[in-house]
């Protein structure tokens, strides 16, 4: 029996590399072993993405992606299929558990310094997903019908016409109408469904295969390649699997959906944040909710957006909020090379860039907060502050982590 | 090193494992079991499959002898032959019961109430899904005694244009067809003279 | 660290002055309660009776509100079902059209399917409901304390009455009365609603009959509210017994490397 099987997986890997594959990528990939709690958020990232893939999936045979009956699918998916109420909760709160999991394995980033070089690539890998999935998120939005998703919609594309000359005629080749529409719906469908879902499979893939070429960081930042044993294993690693799988990542992934299903259950409209209340009547393009406010994941950058209220260069405060916030997208991309320091983790470096990401984190919970609420001239003060906090963070680092005073960094990994 | 700890204490560290993994693998099996739940059933039909699929009620009082309402109505999609059947159609019924591959209706394919020679609850209506038992194609209505190009000895009954499967006028089906089982009767019972309701038992009603 | 604090301070005076006050009166809590099939049964009858004639509840319906509300069948189609056409497994809809809605009211009637989901709490349909208020000036002689210049006629009013919006003078503790109305401005705890006992319920029986509704209307909003929970509870549960072993393989292996 088990000759058997050792026989024909020779035959297939004599066809294909399944079992040096698996070697490459788990039982012989070598991960540090000081990773802490903060390296969960990955493979966390990756059961969420099946997660929506699954669910998503599974919506689209009951979802019909038209502007005369799509918020009635939705609510016929809610009581009239099986089931079906579970299967969009489980979408719905998973949208919002793929952005609670990705900021958190960003900022561990951005903590121990994991998109220093070697690591530039899956640094832009990992932005280029997180943009991607503001996308998808942005698209999937709109497929409720709702008020609230079409409003939203409204705003963001109205956004493109905030581009001198070419703006108002890009909004409606984007809508495809001169106001949001079924047309509009119908090919954000596709784009949610389809295109950048496909986008973000093949953006995950290489940003695994680009960390497993290189390696994985840890807490202390130091190159665990440079102590190897007699066979040429790095001493300070463990395989990936069965000491991280198993060893962490099982009982994380048990924890991780205790909350995600405390949250599904029992808050899946999260008192409004995560299914906001005006998306419970059907999209009228005659009635602008009181408040439009962004679903919380994205809040931060819209704070950035309404924070831009002035002209400047001749040019209105329209574009320079969009400005803004595409700058605040597109500056963590060069993140790399704007940190001086000769070390990686927060551990060793300075207190200015312990004190600016403090700063930053908190700018940017700041921001998202008054995302969600009325502007009033003292929030949007704020929100300025708070986005020169955003910016500053990115444009003085290479000036804070060049001066600075560094402590020593061990040679080997510190107990962990 | 470290990693050898585990294998000097091999005797109990080792069986500890085995159990903690199978442990695993089987409240894990458990959760995926679980999980696989609304995925299998939200392809159920949905409630509204379910209402679309509700009972009719079918006026039988305008149908003359010999006649047939269908495929309209219908019931869960699914077109129903209503039919009353004249005397002639019923003296002959069971004349060629030995050309019949079921002529009793042993098999399960009517409620126990049309377990009978006309295979109805009133001798001379029958109600049946207008559906082959082959491939599930539409049977025609031949209801003349007349030779057929199918069947020279034809005494009418059903043909079905897509396999050539025969059935006669209580749905059953003939010996050497396709088909393997008589035409499907679906519950149902007559409310008053002319109204017969299709889609539920009477005493479930 | 300074900038930290005051940043906080901030943030916690925002969400002072963050305080919405989208309606002009607070609203009066309600505790809905799925387990009282009663109450939900007799906001079933009074919807069916007093509301669905202008709103319908088009996304639900009328066989699984029977079957989660414990109505028998042959009851619903009996007592709750007022078209002949209608079948069980119907949706919960009216036959008023769009262009007579609009002509009588000015706009036409929403549906309620979802209206407790979209107000975000169900407090704000009953105390809606108990805010109605004489008011000649208005087409149809009614007002709202809560939807000032409301469109839509006092549905209930012959059950209710038609209360009068009065100034109300209370006694303070020390003795000073408040300042008398101004006419202007809705000020809750200004005014109180007075019925004019012309009702055919008394105000207890009309504040039963009120919760009732708003409990039915809850549970339409969102029918799997139930069951969600006791899955919820469940899958916790679940959860919970499968950290053990999880965890303790988990330990079998990190305790090779730590």
């Amino acid at each position: 029996m088990i000759t058997a099987l050792r026989n024909f997986m020779g035959w297939i890997d004599d066809r294909l590399p399944v079992t040096e594959t698996y070697e490459k990528h788990m039982s012989k990939y070598y991960a540090p072993k000081n990773l802490n709690i903060w390296y969960l958020f990955g493979v966390l990232g990756f059961v969420v993405l099946i997660n929506q893939l699954l669910t998503g999936i599974w919506l689209t045979m009951s979802y019909v992606p038209t502007g005369e009956a799509a918020f009635a699918s939705v609510e016929y998916i809610m009581r009239d299929v099986d089931y079906g109420w579970l299967l969009r909760y489980m979408h719905s709160t998973g949208a919002s558990a793929f952005f609670v999991v990705v900021y958190l394995h960003m900022f561990r980033g951005l903590m121990y310094g994991s998109y220093q070089k070697p690591r530039e690539l899956i640094w832009i890998l990992g932005m280029l997903i997180y943009v991607a999935l503001m996308a998808e998120g942005f698209f999937g939005y709109l497929l409720p019908w709702g008020n609230m998703s079409f409003w939203g919609a409204q705003v963001i594309v109205s956004l493109a016409g905030a581009i001198p000359i070419v703006g108002e005629d890009l909004a409606i080749w984007v809508r495809g109408d001169f106001n949001m529409s079924g047309v509009t719906l119908n090919r954000f469908f596709a784009l949610h469904v389809v295109l950048v879902p496909l986008v973000l499979l093949v953006l995950v893939v290489l940003h695994i295969l680009a960390l497993h070429e290189v390696g994985s960081n840890n807490p202390d930042g130091v190159d665990v390649k440079k102590h190897l044993d007699a066979e040429g294993r790095p001493l300070d690693s463990v395989p990936f699997h069965p000491y991280h799988t198993i060893g962490h990542d099982l009982s994380a992934i048990v924890v991780f959906l205790f909350i995600f299903c405390a949250v599904l259950f029992f808050y899946p409209d999260g008192g409004g944040y995560l299914i906001e209340h005006p998306n419970y009547e059907p999209a009228d393009p005659l009635k602008t909710p009181e408040l439009i406010a962004p679903v919380w994941y994205y809040t931060p950058f819209y704070s950035m957006l309404r924070a831009a209220t002035f002209p400047l260069f001749g040019l209105d405060a329209k574009f320079w909020g969009l400005v803004v916030m595409a700058g605040a997208i597109a500056l963590p991309f060069v993140l790399p090379w704007l940190d001086r320091s000769p070390v990686r983790s927060m551990r060793y470096k300075g207190r200015p860039s312990k004190v600016f990401l403090v700063l930053f984190v908190i700018a940017f919970f700041i921001l998202g907060y008054l995302g969600t609420v009325h502007p009033t001239p003292l929030k949007t003060l704020i929100a300025q502050v708070c986005t020169g906090i955003y910016f500053a963070y990115f444009l003085l680092m290479p000036w804070y982590t060049s001066v600075e005073m560094t402590k020593p960094v061990p040679d080997r990994v510190t107990t962990g | 090193m470290q990693r050898e700890k585990a294998v000097s204490k091999e005797g109990v560290g080792i069986a500890r494992r085995k159990f903690l993994i199978g442990a695993n693998l089987v409240v894990g099996s458990v959760g995926v079991a679980g999980l696989s739940v609304p995925f299998v059933g939200s392809w159920n039909p949905s409630a509204r499959a379910l209402a679309a699929g509700a009972p009719i009620k079918v006026d039988v009082s305008k149908l003359g002898p010999g006649e047939i309402l269908g495929p309209i109505p219908a019931w869960r999609d699914k077109p129903i032959f209503v039919i009353k059947r004249s005397e002639e159609m019923l003296e002959k019924l069971n004349a060629q019961n030995d050309r019949l591959a079921d002529p009793s209706s042993e098999r399960l394919q009517q409620p126990d109430y049309a377990k009978n020679e006309t295979r109805s609850i009133r001798r001379d209506v029958i109600v049946l899904v207008g559906l082959c038992t082959h491939l599930s194609c539409s049977p025609k209505f031949r209801p003349a005694v007349q030779p057929e190009s199918f069947d020279p000895d034809w005494v009418g009954g059903f043909y079905c244009p897509c396999h050539g499967s025969k059935f006669d006028l209580a749905g059953r089906v003939y010996a050497g067809v396709p088909a393997p089982s008589n035409m499907e009767v679906p519950p149902h019972y007559f409310e008053s003279d002319s109204v017969v309701v299709i889609g539920e038992d009477e005493d479930t009603a | 660290m300074k900038l930290v604090s005051t940043a906080l301070l901030l943030l916690s005076s925002l969400t002072v002055f963050g305080a919405g006050s989208e309606a002009t009166i607070p609203l009066k809590h309600v505790e809905p309660d799925f387990d009282d099939k009663a109450s939900l049964q007799r906001g079933a009858r009074t919807y069916m009776n007093y509301c669905l004639g202008c709103h319908s509840l088009q996304y639900q319906r009328y066989q699984r509100t029977a079957e989660d509300l414990d109505i028998p069948k042959e009851l619903m189609l009996e007592h709750l079902i007022f078209d002949q056409e209608t079948r069980i497994g119907s949706l919960i809809e009216n036959s008023m059209s769009e262009s007579n809605a609009k002509e009588w009211f000015g706009a036409s009637p929403p549906d309620l399917t979802l209206y407790t989901s979209l107000k975000g709490t169900p407090d704000y349909l009953y105390t809606y409901l108990k805010s109605f208020y004489h008011d000649p000036s208005r087409p149809l002689g009614v007002n709202n304390l809560l939807y000032e210049n409301v469109g839509m006629p006092h549905a209930l009013l012959d059950l209710q009455g038609l209360p009068r919006k009065v100034c109300k003078t209370k006694l303070e503790a020390d003795g000073s009365t408040q300042e008398p109305c101004n006419t202007e401005v809705i000020v809750d705890g200004r005014y109180m609603l007075e019925v004019d006992g012309r009702g055919k319920l008394s105000p207890t029986e009309y504040d039963q009959l009120v919760y009732d509704l708003t409990n039915f209307l809850y549970y339409v909003a969102e029918p799997t509210r139930n069951e969600r929970e006791r899955l919820g509870f469940f899958v916790l549960l679940f959860l919970a017994f499968f950290f053990v072993p999880a965890y303790l393989l988990g330990k079998e292996y990190t305790k090779e490397f730590h």
